[in-house]
């Protein structure tokens, strides 16, 4: 289970790319912030299978503070765009 | 045995989502449906690693942390994606193809 996990987290890093070529295009604000979450999620994923992998446990509670962490710049960045407008 | 062959099952199928999540959130034409692309990464690829991960894990509190990292991530992203979509939704109510569908008289 350890190397197929390792080599998953290894797999999961790699589709970030697309999601950064998605980031880096936009074309709207909100397409960047939706970009960054998926980005999110894959590390949190990502995260979990490293700590499967190397028997580090506390890789996991470090994913779950990135969940934890992960609505708050969708949260920032809308409540931005109702204020100012 | 198994167990640990139907544990990575589910996390290879979980990675599947990931790249289909990936793929789409790039290659989808507007923001509504890459919302769409995102949710299926976020629920269901986060939930079949998780519970792949779960099912070969070594204690119970691996396994409930497992299952509470999923909890948090699937509740965190129905906010998050039905923010985005009502942000976008206010600031431009017809966009894209819904925008299109409605010009060939379909919406």
């Amino acid at each position: 289970m350890s190397a197929v996990a390792l080599g998953l987290a290894g797999y999961l890093l790699v589709t970030l790319v697309p999601v950064a070529l998605r980031a880096l295009r936009g074309p709207t604000t909100a397409d960047r912030v939706l970009a960054v979450t998926l980005a999110g999620t894959t590390g949190i994923a990502a995260l979990a299978l490293i700590g499967r992998a190397t028997g580090v446990g506390a890789l996991l509670d470090v994913a779950l503070v990135l969940a934890v962490l992960a609505a708050v710049p969708v949260v920032v960045y809308t409540t931005r765009v109702v204020d100012r407008s | 045995m198994a167990v640990d062959v139907l544990g990575a099952v589910l996390a290879v199928a979980g990675a599947a989502f990931f790249t289909a999540g990936a793929v789409g959130v790039l290659r989808l034409p507007d923001l509504h449906s890459r919302l769409h692309a995102l949710t299926k990464a976020d629920n269901v690829g986060l939930g079949l690693v998780a519970a792949g991960l779960a099912l070969t894990a070594g204690s119970a509190s691996e396994a409930l942390k497992l299952g509470l990292l999923w909890l948090v991530t699937v509740s965190a992203s129905a906010t998050a994606t039905y923010l985005l979509a009502a942000t976008a939704h206010e600031r431009a109510p017809r966009s894209g193809r819904a925008r299109a569908a409605e010009v060939d008289g379909a919406g």
